[in-house]
């Protein structure tokens, strides 16, 4: 079986995100593989030993998102390819889609391209979908367990995790399956991983490589700013009795209209 | 000269603080008010490689350097004392000796199953009676025939009871004119009989580990059980010592790194005089002290463990490592207390229980005294290395991986 795990290299979840002369920027705050990604990599390495073949992790970025390979490598995976290009600096999630899809082609006879459910800097959560459609696979979301894998009847079952409840869904293969924190705990790298990992040379490919023009985004920020300041006002409720308090304490809220 | 960390360094780094810190931080208050060690500490960090970090592949180990054993030192300590004392046993006073010291049947036979955690190993060296004084050994080891018999205490031993195999020093000849030379060394099982080990209690600090005793009543030690020769056991003990104390070092570093990530938090978090504590200059130079001994301390290890790297002598600066930071974390734990206040000084913060960790590292692997005194008698001139007939192998990238 041939399985791509996308990830994508983010800002710390520690970091402070905030717009300075109308940017985005994190400060020196450090760069890490996105965490729903590592539960993709996680679910790619389970099938992989479960139904073997082998796992490639991609991802689109500069040079910095080779740490996000990196980490992928030191977890497992056999292979990471960075696909960069000067071009694609503000790219939206249907380019990310196109170029990603353009890699899935490349490497060729993939059956699953896994990814997390969402990265946690843009937050859009629909690049899997989209990349979906891009090479006209089933598009299997949020998907909390991988209850059947059939390789040879090209068939896959799933849970999905809705907000509405559990779902249970049978697809085709080749099939693109993004993954929320049930799938599993993502395990560490190992040892002998991050030895392979900072020795490995990891292949990049530009937009030529994958016979795309540089994309014009669909998409387009053009202002940002941060979240307007909440003010938080204390006021603590006096009375003589629990029931005095209380009854305090309700007419304020009607008051305040909270209610 | 350069002072980056390798890409391979760093996600050791990050690969050992997260098992930390995901695993053992949420966990280790109640081990510590339990005075029990977490049952799954040693089967964990077997299962990661952590216990095999820094030994050949060949050998069932990781393939790792010694820079790298010690950052998870540093990061295992950032956590609790008791997961760099699993270390400091396991890896620094035993296996690392078998390494250097142990034939290639006793590397296959000993160091493989502990290199993969599979067996646990201990560390015999301190008695009821001879801590600092290591010539004043009383345990014996008898020849008779092809075995020793082996009689004696051993005591605050770490994972005695959890252990498998122990490293022991005894005495093999009380004839010699200078005791040292009457030593030698033994790898003993711990199942075999005539040998009983327990726990011991009341400890101030180190709680969510295990110390305790050893004692060897006739036990009969097969002659392949001795690492070196006969006579060499002092001097075995020492470089046990070096790799130890290196642990020893790198986890205090993590201490005073932890003290003042929580006094960083809380000096911004509390208020006083309607102001956060850490706006006050007094604050500051606690602070600021903090920030200078974790920094000078890391460096000190860092330099010992290049050394062991390249494959050079590191008693020294390995000693000088250890007594700098086991003072400075303890010095690190006391003022975060401070900066906690009354917090600080109860157990709803993890700084206490830094303090009581910080203490025994003070004390174990050479007490700050002993250590004074063998840095002033190398800048006296009344010390120096001799070379030994097993030196520590310099680390070797390639021929790690075999």
């Amino acid at each position: 079986m041939k399985i791509v795990v996308c990830v994508k290299q983010v800002p710390d979840t520690a970091a402070k995100v905030v717009v300075e002369d109308g940017k985005v920027t994190w400060g020196d705050a450090p760069l890490v593989i996105n965490p729903w990604d590592e539960y993709a990599v996680e679910t790619g390495l389970q099938q992989q030993e479960a139904h073997g073949g082998d796992v490639t992790v991609i991802s689109m970025g500069d040079e910095s998102a080779k740490e996000a390979l990196k980490h992928a490598l030191a977890m497992g995976c056999g292979e990471a390819v960075l696909i960069s290009d000067p071009a694609l600096s503000g790219a939206d999630s249907v380019t990310t889609a196109r170029v990603l899809a353009a890699a899935i082609r490349k490497i060729a006879d993939v059956d699953i391209a896994f990814f997390g459910k969402q990265a946690i800097d843009g937050d859009g959560g629909v690049t899997a979908a989209q990349t979906a459609r891009v090479l006209g696979w089933s598009a299997l979301t949020l998907v909390s367990t991988i209850s059947d894998l059939d390789i040879g009847n090209s068939e896959i079952q799933v849970e999905r995790s809705t907000e509405e409840g559990r779902q249970i869904v049978k697809g085709r293969l080749p099939a693109v399956v993004s993954v929320v924190k049930d799938i599993g705990e993502p395990r560490y790298p190992s040892f002998m991983g991050i030895r392979k990992a900072s020795r490995a040379t990891i292949p990049e490919w530009h937009l030529a490589e994958l016979n795309l023009e540089a994309p014009s985004p669909a998409v387009s920020w053009p202002e940002i700013m941060n979240p307007p300041q909440r003010e938080v006002k204390t006021e603590i409720i006096d009375g003589a009795s629990p029931q005095e308090k209380a009854e305090k304490l309700a007419d304020k809220i009607l008051e305040e209209k909270v209610l | 000269m350069d002072f980056q960390l390798s890409n391979e360094h760093r996600m050791v780094q990050k690969m050992v603080r997260e098992f930390a810190e995901k695993e053992v931080a949420p966990i280790i208050k109640e081990y510590d008010r339990k005075q029990e060690m977490a049952p799954f500490i040693l089967p964990r960090m077997a299962e990661l490689g952590i216990l095999g970090i820094c030994f050949p592949v060949g050998y069932a180990g990781q393939g790792m350097d010694y820079i790298s054993l010690g950052l998870a030192c540093e990061e295992l300590e950032a956590v609790d004392s008791t997961l760099r004392v699993v270390m400091s046993v396991h890896v620094g006073l035993n296996s690392m000796a078998l390494l250097q010291w142990g034939t290639e049947e006793q590397k296959l036979r000993f160091l493989e199953p502990q290199a993969k955690g599979e067996k646990i190993a201990c560390f015999g060296l301190t008695e009821p009676g001879a801590g600092s004084d290591v010539a004043g050994i009383q345990a014996s080891a008898r020849l008779v025939g092809d075995e020793y018999i082996l009689n004696g205490e051993k005591m605050w031993i770490s994972l005695a009871t959890k252990a498998h195999h122990a490293l022991v020093v005894a005495r093999t000849n009380p004839e010699a004119p200078d005791p040292h030379d009457g030593l030698s060394a033994f790898l003993v099982e711990l199942n075999r009989p005539g040998v009983k080990t327990g726990d011991i209690h009341g400890k101030l600090g180190v709680r969510a580990g295990s110390t305790g005793w050893l004692s060897f009543q006739d036990v009969r030690v097969p002659v392949e059980n001795r690492i070196g020769e006969e006579g060499e056991g002092f001097k075995i003990a020492m470089s046990c010592l070096d790799n130890g104390r290196y642990t020893v070092a790198a986890g205090a570093t993590g201490l005073i790194r932890a003290s003042l990530e929580a006094s960083k938090r809380y000096a911004h978090e509390r208020k006083a005089f309607g102001r956060e504590i850490g706006k006050f200059q007094l604050v500051q130079q606690k602070i600021a002290r903090m920030v200078q001994s974790y920094e000078a301390a890391r460096l000190l290890y860092l330099r010992a463990g290049w050394m062991k790297n390249e494959g050079l002598r590191n008693s020294r600066e390995t000693s000088l490592a250890k007594w700098f930071a086991t003072d400075a974390s303890f010095e690190a734990a006391s003022e975060a207390i401070q900066v906690h206040g009354a917090y600080g000084y109860s157990d709803e913060y993890d700084v206490e229980r830094y303090l009581r960790n910080a203490k025994g590292a003070i004390i174990y692997e050479g007490t700050s005294e002993i250590h004074q005194l063998v840095q002033a008698a190398y800048a006296l001139g009344y010390r120096e290395d001799a070379p030994l007939r097993c030196e520590m192998p310099a680390y070797d990238a390639e021929a790690w991986q075999s």
